[in-house]
């Protein structure tokens, strides 16, 4: 039995479907992000090899992530030998196997271990659909980490670590935010 | 009120950092199993390697927190060297307990290691004093752990009747079905529950959600649930979908999403001789578990000192956002 | 020990509630007219039902018996309340009876006395074969998720430690227990309240999913698959594994049928195909699956044969 029976290789999006102002906006030029991004998925790399052993097969696999409040996607395809992390303009046609969609927020608290994916599933403020088997390999590996991915990402900040951290505090302090 | 026994909060672990979390919020032992098929939460990304499980023990241990080592599913013929591998080197490790299932594997685990602690896992399927003390008589098991189908007076009554210790779920998922006993998930996978550890296994769920938002969930080819955009939704197993029938439509057959919380129980349970409280939830995040285990730490500290604890803030955990009872209750659950 | 005994056919209990004159009038058939060595009776799924068949059971017994058919008696699948533990122990502790155990509570109340081990108990791999055999059983039905390469290793084992192996092979397959029963359920009822609602299906109640696709079947506390287990094709693939016993879990039409067809194939009168053409004809209104076999999803039927 092959275990891809029901994932969805070459599902692909184009962001039609986000509800919200945003699609009403011009492009941002997100490709200055790039090298940033490149820089935090690299470095969490290098820090954390086990998260890649958790992950087994599905570090292959492209996770489509959509804060469906902003008007971007991030593609992350953990694989060990070149990890990436791409940004991209809502309407761009992107494949991907696995699409993970939710407020910035509840994403950003999930990253941060603050909250328990499979509670934000079952009221519906996560949406998942694709591979769950990679979800649930991904949603595992990330919880096995001691110090959260939210936390490596202020990391890489350098010096204005500090102040990420605390702006990414503020974003998931429970309660009404506007992202 | 007056002051109870205190009993043991037993609490999950999926990965070396829920089992840190745990313990720092409360936990007296957290059970955990090894990668692979030997136990009934074989999940992408879950479980521990052994020197994963060498560092947890000690880890564990350094702060008085036990180790139980979950072995709770069944090999099928050909392949119970990997479960005797699971109870050998969980016992070398040094762990508190193993918790088995199979019986032919608890008569492995008698034979190879009479000294070491073994208690009968809930998939064992044991329900009735006389199976249980069938095992005890055989295999020496320290603590059994409770399907949960029974009420707390007929729990009053096993734990009269048996000459071993008792673990009550008292938190988490519960499934319909009998546990030890289902092939639900096989017969439309064909990955089975018992002999792969398994249920409704990632790789086969697949959710599609339609322009009004309505989520179908499907396992393999048969969609076991539609969630219309208002509604919860739960985990995406057989026993908790809704299906027609020529009397009945669009209902849960079996169970709704739902899930188990004892909390106001707690008292009559520990009134019942319960030994050990056990929540559910393997594969749930630290999260998950950091919340549910220091909730359950101060109910559990407060009643044995004889005072009646805020326990309303549990609900958000549960799947389904739904709580009950279950069969613990009454007997007009079933 | 070697096993080579020669393959026979055996009738697994009637799970349904069927009205108790049928019961009885069905086994009376099956005591005159069909060709099954041993018969299993019991009430396995509801301790509520076995009051309901009592009545006839002395007579079914003689008359089985009469008619040259080992009767074995099933105990309970489950124990949970009062009433199943005293008929678990009612039927288990009898003494001079052949007795199936469903339930680790029977062995308890079997204190070793030859015995049968029932599809219920999980008897999945050689430890747990032999554990049972040193405790005294002397027949074995595997589970029915129980695939191929499992039954070949075990019918090894058993012929080396003297036990018979015995396997469903016909009829719908039991899938899961509960202690709540689903019948009562879909009636808005309880267990304790259900006025036996059950007796209107008997052959279980379909469950058909949202899409309105059947999908399983509902008796009672347990649930059945929708599709009918026929391993007809794998029969001498099943009793060159070594095993002895080949189990037909009954239905209320084509049961006797169904017993002339592998009993054909058993004695060289039919070959599969001409058999499979018989069951085809008698069968209940469901399809044929056999993927339990192969390592496949229950459901699915396997045409070719093929263990890839």
């Amino acid at each position: 039995m092959t275990s891809d029976n029901f994932s969805s290789d070459n599902r692909s999006i184009n962001g039609n479907g986000a509800n919200n102002l945003s699609r009403f906006l011009p492009p941002l030029p997100v490709f200055i992000l790039q090298p940033l991004l490149n820089h935090i998925v690299k470095t969490v790399a290098r820090r954390h090899p086990e998260l890649f052993a958790r992950l087994g097969d599905s570090c292959k696999k492209r996770y489509l992530i959509d804060p469906y409040n902003l008007p971007i996607f991030l593609l992350l395809q953990p694989d060990p030998d070149h990890p990436q992390l791409r940004i991209y303009n809502r309407g761009r046609n992107v494949p991907y196997d696995v699409f993970i969609s939710g407020t910035f927020k509840t994403l950003l608290r999930m990253i941060d271990g603050q909250t328990d994916s499979d509670a934000l599933f079952f009221n519906r403020q996560l949406k998942v659909t694709g591979n769950s088997e990679a979800v649930v390999a991904l949603r595992n590996a990330l919880d096995n980490m001691d110090a959260t991915l939210a936390q490596d990402v202020a990391s890489c900040f350098g010096p204005l670590s500090k102040p990420v951290r605390l702006l990414i505090d503020r974003i998931i302090k429970p309660g009404k935010t506007t992202l | 009120m007056t002051q109870l026994f205190k009993p043991e909060l037993v609490c999950p672990a999926g990965t070396p950092a829920s089992l840190r979390t745990a313990v720092e919020a409360g936990a007296d032992a957290v059970y955990c199993g090894f990668q692979g098929p030997t136990n009934a939460r074989n999940f992408p990304g879950l479980n521990f390697t052994r020197d994963e499980m060498i560092t947890a023990v000690d880890w564990a241990h350094q702060r008085g927190a036990k180790v139980l080592s979950a072995i709770n599913s069944f090999p099928t013929a050909g392949r119970t060297q990997i479960w005797k591998d699971a109870i050998d080197d969980a016992v070398s490790i040094g762990v508190d307990a193993a918790i088995i299932a199979d019986i032919g594997m608890a008569d492995y685990m008698h034979k190879s290691h009479p000294d070491h602690r073994m208690h009968l896992s809930v998939q064992a399927g044991a329900s009735s004093p006389e199976a249980i003390n069938f095992y005890c008589e055989r295999f020496d098991i320290k603590r059994v752990v409770l399907p949960r189908i029974l009420t707390v007076a007929e729990i009053k009554k096993v734990h009269d009747e048996i000459p071993c210790e008792i673990e009550a779920f008292v938190f988490g998922n519960i499934g319909m079905m009998a546990e030890g006993r289902c092939a639900l998930t096989n017969y439309v996978t064909g990955l089975s529950t018992n002999m792969d550890g398994v249920c409704s296994p990632a790789n086969f769920v697949n959710y599609e959600e339609d322009e009004n938002l309505n989520l179908t969930t499907r396992l393999g080819e048969f969609a076991i649930d539609c969630i219309s955009c208002n509604e919860n939704a739960g985990y995406p197993t057989i026993c908790k979908g809704r299906y027609n029938t020529v009397h009945k439509q669009e209902y849960y057959a079996f169970e709704e999403p739902i899930s188990l919380n004892l909390t106001a129980l707690l008292p009559d349970l520990m009134k019942a001789g319960v030994t050990a409280l056990k929540i559910e939830g393997r594969q749930r995040s630290r999260a998950y578990v950091r919340s549910v285990v220091s909730e359950f730490r101060g109910a559990v500290d407060a009643y044995s000192e004889g005072k009646y604890p805020d326990i309303s803030n549990l609900l958000a955990l549960t799947e389904g956002q739904k709580e009950t009872q279950g069969a613990f209750r009454s007997k007009t659950w079933r | 020990m070697t096993n080579q005994i020669s393959p026979i056919l055996t009738l697994g209990p009637v799970l349904y509630n069927w009205p108790a004159e049928t019961w009885r009038d069905f086994y009376l058939k099956i005591a005159d007219e069909a060709a099954v060595e041993k018969v299993y009776l019991g009430e396995v799924i509801c301790s509520k039902r076995a009051p309901l068949f009592d009545p006839h059971l002395e007579q079914v017994v003689t008359r089985l018996e009469n008619g040259g058919k080992e009767v074995i008696f099933s105990t309970l699948s489950e124990t949970t309340s009062n009433i199943d533990r005293k008929l678990m122990k009612k039927i288990a502790a009898s003494e001079g009876f052949n007795i199936e155990a469903n339930d680790v509570s029977a062995l308890w109340h079997i204190k070793g006395r030859p015995h049968t081990i029932g599809p219920h108990m999980n008897a999945y791999n050689e430890e747990s074969m032999k554990f049972f055999t040193t405790n005294g059983a002397t027949n074995i039905c595997l589970p029915p998720e129980m695939p191929a390469v499992g039954m070949k290793n075990l019918g090894k084992l058993a012929g080396e430690i003297g036990v018979d192996l015995e396997v469903q092979v016909y009829g719908r397959i039991g899938l899961a227990l509960s202690a709540r029963c689903y019948h009562a359920r879909t009636w808005d009822r309880t267990k304790d309240s259900c006025k036996f609602i059950c007796d209107i299906d008997c052959d279980g109640m379909d469950l058909h999913t949202l899409e309105g696709k059947p999908f399983l079947t509902i008796n009672g506390i347990q649930t059945q698959s929708y599709t009918c287990l026929n391993l007809i094709n794998e029969l001498d693939e099943i009793i060159a594994c070594g095993v002895t016993g080949l189990r037909i879990s009954p239905h209320s039409t084509g049961t006797l049928e169904t017993i002339e067809a592998f009993d054909g194939v058993l004695n060289k009168k039919l070959s599969a195909e001409e058999a499979a053409v018989k069951l085809e004809a008698s069968r209940i209104n469901a399809p044929f699956s056999n993927g339990f076999y192969y390592q496949k999803p229950g459901f699915e039927w396997i045409s070719n044969g093929s263990h890839d």
